[in-house]
């Protein structure tokens, strides 16, 4: 708890630092991946832990040793190196007759498991079996889903929150277009995920944008769907509250017109229409000579009167 | 000259076609053609494509080429969209300046709850102070240079006194250096309790559940006994025939805090309370504890200065320049009279009502009860 780590005030700026950083913040930093084996993990699912750690570095550890704990059962452990190395997502990798070449992809909400699904590695090519060029690390991937899959059913759809969650990267605001070196590329078939990664080359085309030509460059994965532990609906919409200052500003006053015409409206005060500023017709002054002549004529109607 | 011109003009013609030709040529290379549009989110660099993939349900066991085919005019039909951006140049290196990302995804820890202010800060408000800006270093005399005003080698530091005199009302053979440790050591343990008190309110601030459960589980004894009772009680014959576990005890003080007398009790302070009540009712003037109001109305005004300092300041802030607060008084506070009236009218209101709800026996109170 955050109380508790405040009880306890630290004496140096250093582990001041340290505490502020992993304290909640408005804006976020980016989530780091725990990339853990299993106490019977084997050759290929430590080889697919490692290349995803290669995309994901530097925001990923790669745990050495093997954790005997199974994720689905009790996820204690999960939350322990979670709180303990400030990573809120995390992939798991095991192996049993029963579900062979196992892969479970989850997220922490708070450090608490808030989603975990579970995948089954049928197809596995390496990075280091395919032998070309690879990009450096850190670049951000474009990410593209194809298929109508991903949208039908509630299991596919949170798989590929956690798969954009999970491979995305840091939020930039520019970026530089020479540096779009790679893509990742999930396809949905036949109750299937295919997940392949390529490098991007851009040829010359006769106007501005180019053409891509692609090569397949990093691992590629056939995954199959296994069990599922989706968070409850009200704790997903609690994890997905943006805070109020976050929220983008609503303009007042500016109204669009089903043309697209642009209205605005401005409050005025009341004006005294007695004190108008009008043209000034000289030509219609009363001259002096007539203004006497009234004075008379006024006069002369009150004498009469009284 | 009629068929040169023919002529001229058929040329021209056959130049329009080849130029436009040759620019659907150059698209060509860039268009894809898909039936539904792809879904981007720019920001995240992400694209969806919705469309059902036939293409690859043909292919079979291996659809390498397939899926790669299809990657390819995804990733061109992304790339169009990305270099439809606005760009810059940023040393030498074409930028380009991405949208914020659409996409909702949850957070990964909880959105910090704003903290309940310290009881120093509630009164700093209350009075209108505002922290003064301190110079970081300070002119020490004794050893003649600039020292830090706190930590180490500080510019007057107290331990470091050889000699201290005994002040005139004290003890001659009280130890004086180990009377200022031990002051220092209660300062700082009282500071210490503060902190842990303010930390402690804090802390019971950011726990406003709803229905008693918080949803990641960081809940304390109490409040999971409260939300256990709470839920115990919702049911349609509020709680009475809810099994109880094993050991479970009765819960204890979760009904409300109200004490009747009873009807036959002391039956000289019954008759002491009612003829009081009866002269209160009946006496002209009401009743006043000068007291409280005089306190109330010390605290509004103090607030009302603050406030208006903090305004001032504010807009001076904004327009620049630095005008002292006008006409800020800080002399004696207003008459005695003034006062007491002022506080009479504020008095005047409450009098009446919650005498007239003390009633005679168990008559009902009919209408709104007024506090």
């Amino acid at each position: 708890m955050d109380a508790l780590d405040r009880v306890v005030k630290p004496k140096t700026k250093r582990a001041k630092r340290f505490l502020e950083k992993r304290e909640p913040k408005l804006s976020e930093n980016i989530k780091n991946a725990m990339l853990i084996k299993g106490g019977n993990a084997n050759s290929m699912v430590t080889q697919v832990l490692k290349d995803v750690y290669a995309l994901k570095k530097p925001y990923g550890v790669l745990y050495k040793k093997k954790n005997i704990t199974r994720p689905f059962e009790d996820q204690t452990s999960l939350e322990f190196f979670s709180k303990k190395s400030d990573c809120s997502l995390f992939m798991f990798g095991s192996h049993n007759k029963k579900r062979p070449n196992n892969l479970v992809i989850g997220r922490m909400y708070d450090y608490h498991v808030l989603d975990m699904i579970e995948l089954g590695i049928e197809k596995f090519v390496s990075l280091k079996d395919i032998k070309n060029s690879k990009c450096p690390e850190g670049t951000k991937p474009m990410l593209i889903f194809a298929g109508d899959d991903f949208d039908v059913t509630e299991d596919y759809r949170r798989l590929k929150s956690l798969l954009i969650d999970f491979f995305r990267g840091p939020t930039v605001a520019n970026i530089r277009l020479a540096g779009l070196e790679y893509v990742l590329h999930f396809t949905a078939l036949n109750g299937k995920i295919y997940f392949r990664s390529y490098k991007l080359l851009l040829k010359k085309s006769g106007c501005r944008t180019p053409r891509i030509e692609l090569e397949e460059m990093g691992p590629s994965l056939d995954l199959v769907l296994r069990r599922t532990h989706l968070a409850s609906d009200d704790l997903y919409k609690l994890s997905m509250k943006m805070p109020k200052a976050l929220k983008p500003k609503k303009k007042k006053n500016v109204s669009q017109d089903t043309f697209g015409t642009t209205y605005g409206r401005i409050h005025m005060q009341k004006q005294d229409l007695s004190k108008l500023q009008t043209r000034k017709m000289k030509g219609l002054k009363k001259r002096p000579a007539e203004r006497i002549t009234e004075d008379q004529e006024k006069k002369s109607k009150r004498i009469k009167k009284n | 000259m009629s068929l040169g011109g023919a002529m001229e003009g058929q040329s021209v013609e056959e130049l329009l076609a080849k130029a436009e030709r040759d620019e659907a040529e150059k698209l060509q290379r860039i268009t894809v053609h898909k039936e539904l549009e792809l879904e981007f989110d720019l920001g995240n660099l992400l694209a969806s494509d919705r469309n059902p993939p036939t293409g690859l349900r043909r292919a079979g066991a291996t659809p390498e080429a397939e899926l790669q085919a299809l990657a390819r005019d995804n990733t061109q039909l992304l790339i169009n969209q990305l270099w439809q951006l606005p760009t810059e140049r940023v040393e030498e290196a074409l930028v380009a300046r991405l949208p914020e990302p659409t996409t909702r995804l949850p957070r990964e820890k909880p959105v910090p709850r704003p903290r309940p202010l310290t009881r120093w800060q509630q009164f700093a408000r209350l009075k209108g102070i505002r922290p003064k800006k301190k110079t970081n270093l300070v002119w020490d005399e004794v050893s003649g240079q600039w020292r830090r005003r706190w930590g180490y080698q500080r510019a007057r530091d107290d331990t470091k006194e050889w000699l201290i005199e005994v002040p005139g009302g004290a003890d001659p053979l009280e130890d004086q250096f180990a009377k200022r440790i031990q002051a220092k050591k209660e300062r700082v343990a009282k500071n210490e309790l503060n902190r842990l008190r303010n930390l402690a309110r804090a802390h019971k601030m950011q726990v406003p559940s709803s229905a008693g459960m918080h949803p990641t589980g960081h809940q304390s004894k109490e409040e999971l006994g409260r939300a256990m009772q709470v839920a115990k009680v919702s049911t349609a014959s509020v709680g009475r025939f809810q099994e109880r576990l094993p050991k479970e005890k009765n819960p204890r003080g979760s009904g409300k805090k109200r004490k009747f007398q009873p009807l036959f009790g002391d039956f000289a302070a019954e008759k002491k309370s009612q003829l009081e009540l009866l002269r209160v009712m009946n006496s002209k003037k009401p009743q006043l504890d000068v007291t409280r109001a005089t306190n109330k109305q010390m605290r509004e005004e103090d607030q009302e200065e603050a406030a208006k300092r903090r305004k001032m300041s504010q807009k001076s802030k904004r327009k620049g320049g630095r005008q002292g607060p006008g006409g800020k008084r800080k002399g004696a506070p207003p008459s005695q009279g003034g006062k007491r009236n002022r506080a009479l009218g504020g008095r005047m209101n409450s009098g009446p009502p919650p005498l007239g709800s003390k009633r005679k026996g168990g008559q009902h109170q009919g209408g709104k009860r007024r506090r």
